[in-house]
């Protein structure tokens, strides 16, 4: 692998209303910040399923960013607030299986802080950087070789012993 | 359950247009556009892909719709600027190539790629995983159809300023029911507060109240003064609002304007301070706020009225009401509840608070007054008649003008209040004319744009009036040499002449600046709109929808969206009623259609999703064991689809397969 370059990949959920608005404003303010992030716009982070960013993190981000409107100033009420219970109670979840804190985000982003839509990506992209690659997708695919080297090893093992149950 | 429209071979293997633009230089300048278009054509499932320097003009509509006919083509993505500005383009060219519009997809490389970065080959491989992205996930789009929300005829203006008065009457003018409502206990605002307009020195009442009284006779307008909106629900076209009545004390049908009660009133003198007149005059627990207030109906206030206060009184007023019987001290809060298709919010502003720079000495030297002060002073029908009369009851001989207090300071104010400098134009010019004074203005520069307004300054040069330029450090009672005694002293660094000066003046006028109303965020939150960083209530899209909202049918207008003159709030209270009468007059508006819906053989029937929903557009059927979401009700922002534990709730235009694709997507590039 060319890994001499390896930089972060960050898969980011903006809600359409808030966060999405600001990157929006970063852009038209043309501030600058790093290019490791590849935002998917949802229309309120109440949307984002906890298996996106699961998903996100098996198939190789090395972190998730989910931005979202200001408690009490979510278009549609109280999404966000939905969204912060599912985030605290993953992000447990995820230090349990050894994903680190800083690899997983929440930040509440109004449609104005386009300069915080900057301080955010930059210092996460700072952050990532120091704690390396996840590779989550590549493990997997280590494990699967792992397990299907054991179940061959298995398998072998125990034929003989059939065979020689059925010799008796 | 994906195929029930589509054909099986399309699931197999769709015929993708993909198009890049270019922008000019705005995307072609950071992003290698050849490159991303080499990129995907190689992707499985794309049939077309073209990079084009202006994707959003008519030919490149034109492209999209012709090659879907010649090509094939069943799903388009365009990768140009933000889908928050374009998709309804390329969504209507798409339609035009004779697909569904929701066959489209847009990548966003402008706004969150090329205008961001620095890197030209970070930037390249960005914009193609997210092409990537788009191309996994557009394959799984279903056809959709626009929902059709009728729209209710009346129309919602809040506040009473000139921005609302003009926005109410232009409606009303063209027939629209309206109902106005404002907090104070007449309508008029600022601007009644004015004495002189720049730069044409109209008379603001001439021009203003024969407008408010049109207000309070217009049969097409209900208006509701000292009345606030308290509650606020539904959705575009069908909006629910419950307004506030305060009590006047009066009861509006026999309350003919006669004002016999205000002298009738057991206080002989005027003993309260006027808000009306900025604290500067008296006035009765009984008042009309000015002569010319609209409706003509007087007003107790409960917090200065013996009656209210103690219930000892002798009512006099009661008895100066006679048999008109219009006093009523049981009078409570009642409330409204109406309904409105669309609304205008014409909050307005207020003005800096000049005691939070102490160096300035307002509060604390008595002859420091504000620039709204004054305009009651100078004013034929303020506290003084007219009279420029300073607290200590002189007359000044010189005045210093400060610009800028509060506006373009790091303190406190980033931005430019925009009419400062010309109304301390204007305000030179009154209280020169009114007392003949020297006038000293300090400012930082003189920004003065606007129809005839340089000329006005050029005016103001010819008559005489002291330009300093420099940001004053403070005013100051504390002289250092015998002459300076008895005066207020401006000490200034004069920036053209480089030195510090001390200037001896007998009264000081502070040009405050204009900032969002105290209660702006409560607001903001009632009608879900944003705001801005400095409080000012957000725009749609700061150049092409100046006074349209986030919120489909509510509508900006006037300084509440941020510093504006009257001939600008005029100007977008007029824009704001013309849009609303688009929607009005069109009758319905076509919604999105992200709606979420139940897939009923995979309900389980657990009704995590029931208190989800802030809407309440999901209800359990207890016979059935199944959710069920109400689309009408369902405003389509996917929490529930988020919650559902079995994955049984599909949101449309963001599908769980949909979404997953667009992460396998934008992961995909090496």
């Amino acid at each position: 692998m060319s890994e001499q370059k390896w930089t972060p990949r960050i898969v980011a959920f903006f809600c359409n209303w808030c966060t999405y608005t600001a990157a929006d404003l970063a852009g038209v303010s043309r501030m600058k910040y790093a290019a490791n992030i590849r935002v998917i716009r949802l229309m309120c982070s109440g949307r984002v399923d906890p298996q996106f960013i699961l998903d996100a993190f098996a198939k190789g981000a090395d972190a998730v960013l989910i931005g979202g409107c200001h408690p009490n100033d979510c278009h549609y009420v109280e999404g966000n607030y939905k969204m912060l219970r599912r985030f605290r109670l993953l992000k447990r979840m995820l230090s349990d299986m050894g994903i680190e804190e800083d690899r997983f985000r929440l930040e509440w982003i109004s449609a104005a802080e386009g300069e915080k839509v900057k301080t955010v990506v930059n210092d996460m992209v700072a952050k990532v950087t120091a704690l390396g690659p996840l590779r989550l997708h590549k493990k997997f695919e280590e494990w699967d070789k792992e397990m299907s080297e054991l179940e061959h090893h298995i398998q072998t093992q125990s034929a003989p012993a059939e065979k020689e149950v059925a010799h008796v | 359950m994906e195929n029930k429209t589509n054909g099986n071979q399309k699931k197999e293997q769709p015929r993708i247009g993909f198009y890049v633009c270019h922008c000019g230089h705005n995307i072609a300048s950071m992003v290698d556009c050849v490159e991303v278009a080499k990129y995907v054509e190689k992707l499985p499932g794309v049939a077309l892909s073209r990079d084009y320097k202006y994707m959003c003009s008519d030919p490149g509509q034109e492209l999209i719709a012709q090659d879907i006919k010649e090509h094939k083509l069943d799903r388009i993505v365009v990768a140009s600027c933000s889908p928050l500005l374009h998709e309804h383009t390329f969504r209507n060219a798409t339609e035009k190539g004779g697909l569904n519009p929701f066959y489209f997809h847009m990548v966003n490389i402008r706004e969150h790629n090329s205008w961001v970065h620095t890197d030209r080959k970070e930037a390249t491989e960005k914009a193609k995983s997210l092409a990537h992205a788009a191309i996994h996930r557009v394959r799984h789009h279903k056809p959709l159809e626009t929902k059709r929300v009728s729209i209710d005829q009346n129309v919602l203006v809040v506040g009473g300023g000139i921005a609302g008065i003009h926005a109410a009457m232009t409606l009303a003018n063209a027939g629209k029911k309206v109902y106005l409502v404002e907090r104070e206990p007449t309508i008029g605002g600022h601007m009644a507060k004015f004495d002189k307009t720049f730069p044409t020195l109209d008379c603001a009442a001439c021009i203003l109240t024969p407008k408010m009284s049109e207000v309070g006779a217009h049969p097409n307008i209900t208006l509701m003064t000292y009345s606030e909106v308290v509650k606020f629900d539904g959705y575009v076209g069908n909006y629910n609002v419950t307004i506030k009545h305060k009590p006047r004390y009066i009861i509006d049908d026999l309350c003919i304007g006669c004002q016999d009660c205000i002298p009738g009133c057991v206080y002989k003198e005027p003993k309260f301070l006027d808000d009306f007149n900025e604290g500067l005059g008296k006035r009765k627990p009984i008042y009309i706020p000015f002569p010319q207030a609209t409706p003509q109906l007087v007003v107790i206030d409960p917090d200065t009225c013996l009656q209210l206060k103690t219930g000892k009184c002798k009512q006099t007023c009661v008895e100066a009401c006679g048999d008109k019987k219009a006093i009523d001290f049981t009078q409570k809060e009642t409330f409204t509840e109406i309904k409105v298709g669309t609304v205008i919010v014409a909050t307005g502003f207020q003005t800096f608070d000049a005691a939070k720079i102490p160096q300035y000495g307002y509060g604390i030297h008595k002859n420091v007054y504000t620039s709204l002060e004054i305009e009651r002073l100078v004013n034929a029908s303020g506290p003084t008649g007219g009279h420029v009369v300073m607290r200590d009851g002189r007359t000044p001989r010189s005045i210093g003008i400060i610009h800028c207090v509060g506006s373009r300071d790091e303190r406190h104010n980033r931005w430019c209040s925009r009419v400062c400098c010309m109304y301390s134009l204007k305000l030179a010019h009154l209280l020169k004319e009114h007392t003949g004074a020297e006038i000293y203005n300090f400012y930082i520069d003189m920004r003065t744009g606007g129809k005839n307004y340089d000329e006005f300054y050029g005016k103001l040069l010819d008559e005489g009036v002291q330009f300093i330029r420099g940001r004053v450090g403070e005013v100051t009672d504390w002289a250092f040499t015998p002459e300076e005694e008895g005066y207020l002293i401006i000490r200034v660094e004069d920036t053209l002449a480089g030195y510090v000066r001390r200037i001896p003046v007998d009264m000081v006028v502070l040009s405050v600046g204009l900032q969002p109303q105290d209660d702006a965020q409560a607001v903001r939150r009632l009608f879900n709109m944003s705001c801005g960083g400095e409080g000012f209530f957000l725009e749609r899209h700061p150049k092409l929808a100046p006074v349209n909202t986030f919120t489909d049918g509510i509508y900006l207008a006037g300084c509440c969206q941020g510093p504006k003159d009257i001939p600008d709030s005029v100007a977008q209270a007029g824009a704001a009623a013309a849009e609303a009468m688009v929607l009005i007059d069109k009758g319905y508006i076509e919604q999105e259609p992200n709606t979420a819906y139940i897939l009923d053989e995979e309900c389980s029937g657990c009704k995590s999703c029931v208190p989800l929903c802030p809407y309440t557009a999901i209800t359990y059927d207890d016979a059935r064991k199944k959710a069920i979401i109400n689309e009408a009700l369902c405003k389509g922002c996917g929490t529930c689809v988020g919650a559902c534990p079995s994955g049984s709730i599909v949101q449309n235009l963001f599908e769980d397969e949909e979404v997953f694709s667009e992460i396998e997507g934008v992961l995909a590039y090496e």
